[in-house]
């Protein structure tokens, strides 16, 4: 139903190779978060799906079949767009309706799905108002709702959460995994936002520079980075990167401690707190040790160090090791 | 930034928009005062703004001695024959240059905006002897073209900016939503930019009305607009101010009412992108 598979897929903006070649299987119901620092090539390898870009070469199949050449009217997908690219001139009832219409589905049934997914998604009493009259959520779930009225072969996000405030955006989260597992449709959703990719996802896509560096299940890249960079980039706070002497000891170029991996108390590291931070469920110390450089620990609870109190760290879980070429051993 | 609107700043701005405003009318209001003043009254010296002997005599002379209803309806055909024709050529174009620019699309714009900073004269024997030519002196159909080539660039220019205005990605969300090219056109983008349409339009019937140039020099009886029928009570047996004023008042009426009715739209078209 939703299974998308891409081969070799390249995309080229002239002399830049924006990807330079992906390939990537989506297996029909899947949640997969695409994720990566801007510009990493996430939107762009998402536009290619929907067929808002063309491919420069490569294959995209959808549900076995061909897609590459067809325009996005033909894939049989539904996008939900940052900035919710709602249709100002017309009613919530409209927008929703307008894939419906486009595809000359008789109005009986229009009306039937609308007020279907209006009621999923809460918005029975706006059905009359326009996009300007909504809050920013409620002209989220409109965008969601002309989304999944038309029962797609799979939903395309692209940072649809990124203009919400936080709280709402916790909200909105929940919601869509909510609809994922009611509606069981593949979902690709992209984002920067590492927390979104790892509470959403079945499935992520770590991109850098055009590139795949590791498709995994959340845990999977937290427990096993592949490499440096997805080392670094999942996990908040970051993971530490030790070099030198104290790498060469675990036979190592780097290795890689996370915050939450690093006691207080007693240890074989001895530093200077620099900056504390206190969120009363943890607490955040920036140690300045000597040899290793600034460890960042995340110490549970309430930790009583101030700036320029000296403390000793001991690593406690998990020694992530990386060659010098930044794969992990 | 903002300061605060003292009664008195208050004053002197409306003082002063309504000098700029009364300076702008002065020449209109002279010549409507001057159209109902005798043929004598008009040329006294000194100037009088104000007459003794009102007149409607002048009206009456210049209905009767030219066919009114005849020019009114070659302004009307040609005004909004030149609109709906630039249109025409200017949706695709300004749509093209909007949402699939490549890299020359900015000098292309520069360089149709140039043609209007060339004297229209330059051409001026060029394009008559091309009219003379192929037969087209003195029709409707060949002065609607004309004048249509004079404000395309104006039209594509406008266009352009009200299609820029409208975002991407909702028409992007068109396309995902099964809409083909023209059901973009025909359900999302047009009823957008429908606003900025018919500004574009109202503006170009009223620069095409008030043409004088092309029409004087293009045309000489069976598709002479207002703006000839003006020009043909300046001559030959010398100036008659009072009856030529007349004719002009005649002439520009229509459109001025039109412009009256629709200042509105137009405010808001010609200012849109900039206030938002």
């Amino acid at each position: 139903m939703g299974k998308i598979q891409l081969t070799k897929v390249r995309k080229a903006f002239g002399e830049v190779d924006v990807i330079p070649g992906i390939d990537l299987t989506i297996e029909n119901g899947e949640f997969v978060v695409f994720v990566g620092p801007s510009g990493c090539g996430k939107s762009t390898l998402l536009r290619l799906i929907a067929g808002l870009e063309d491919t420069t070469s490569g294959v995209i199949d959808i549900d076995g079949k061909d897609a590459t050449a067809l325009p996005p009217a033909k894939r049989g997908l539904a996008m939900v767009f940052q900035s919710y690219a709602l249709y100002p001139h017309m009613t919530v009832r409209k927008n929703i309706a307008f894939p419906l219409k486009m595809a000359g589905m008789d109005q009986a049934e229009q009306d039937r799905r609308v007020e279907r997914a209006a009621k999923v998604l809460n918005l029975a009493n706006y059905l009359d108002r326009r996009p300007g009259q909504l809050s920013g959520g409620q002209r989220q779930r409109v965008a969601i709702g002309r989304a999944i009225v038309r029962e797609p072969a799979a939903f395309l996000f692209d940072e649809p959460l990124s203009n919400l405030d936080a709280a709402l955006r916790v909200g909105m989260r929940q919601e869509i995994s909510e609809l994922h597992q009611s509606l069981k449709t593949t979902m690709i959703y992209v984002t920067h936002d590492q927390v979104e990719a790892m509470t959403m996802a079945d499935k992520i896509v770590v991109l850098n520079a055009g590139r795949i560096e590791q498709v995994g299940a959340p845990l999977e890249l937290y427990n096993t980075p592949r490499n440096l960079f997805v080392a670094g980039f999942i996990g908040s706070p970051k993971m530490n990167l030790i070099e030198g002497a104290e790498a060469a000891k675990h036979n190592a170029h780097t290795i890689g401690v996370r915050p939450e991996h690093i006691t207080v108390g007693d240890g074989p590291w001895e530093g200077v707190v620099g900056l504390s931070e206190h969120l009363g469920s943890d607490s955040f110390l920036k140690v300045a040790v000597e040899g290793l450089g600034t460890l960042t620990v995340r110490a549970p609870g309430e930790v009583h160090a101030r700036h320029g109190d000296r403390v000793r760290l001991a690593p406690a879980g998990k020694i992530h090791r990386f060659d010098a070429n930044g794969l992990a051993i | 930034m903002a300061r605060a609107v003292t009664p008195r700043r208050k004053f002197l701005v409306t003082l002063a928009a309504w000098s700029v405003a009364l300076i702008i009318f002065f020449p209109v209001l002279w010549m409507i005062l001057t159209s109902f003043k005798t043929e004598a009254s008009a040329v006294a010296s000194p100037p009088q703004l104000f007459t003794a002997d009102w007149t409607l005599e002048n009206y009456a002379e210049v209905w009767q001695r030219s066919d009114y209803p005849r020019f009114f309806w070659n302004s009307v055909v040609l005004s909004v024959g030149s609109t709906l024709l630039g249109l025409a050529f200017a949706i695709p174009a300004a749509w093209a240059m909007a949402f699939v620019p490549g890299k020359k699309t900015k000098d292309l714009l520069m360089w149709m905006l140039s043609t209007k900073m060339m004297p229209a004269v330059a051409v001026m024997i060029p394009l008559y002897l091309i009219f003379q030519r192929t037969g087209l002196i003195d029709t409707k159909i060949g002065l609607v073209v004309a004048l249509m080539l004079m404000n395309l660039p104006i039209i594509i220019w406008m266009l352009y900016t009200y299609f820029k205005e409208i975002p991407g990605e909702i028409l992007e969300a068109s396309r995902m939503d099964g809409a083909t090219l023209w059901g973009e056109i025909v359900y999302v983008l047009t009823p957008m930019a429908l606003p900025g349409i018919a500004s574009t339009m109202l503006l170009n019937i009223i620069l095409a009305w008030n043409e004088a140039f092309w029409t004087i020099v293009l045309t000489t009886t069976k598709a002479a607009p207002l703006s000839a029928f003006i020009a043909s009570f300046s001559a030959p047996q010398g100036l008659f101010y009072a009856k030529l004023s007349a004719a002009s008042a005649m002439a520009i009426m229509p459109i001025l009412i039109l412009g009256w009715f629709s200042q509105k739209q137009l405010v808001r078209g010609l200012t849109f992108g900039a206030v938002k």
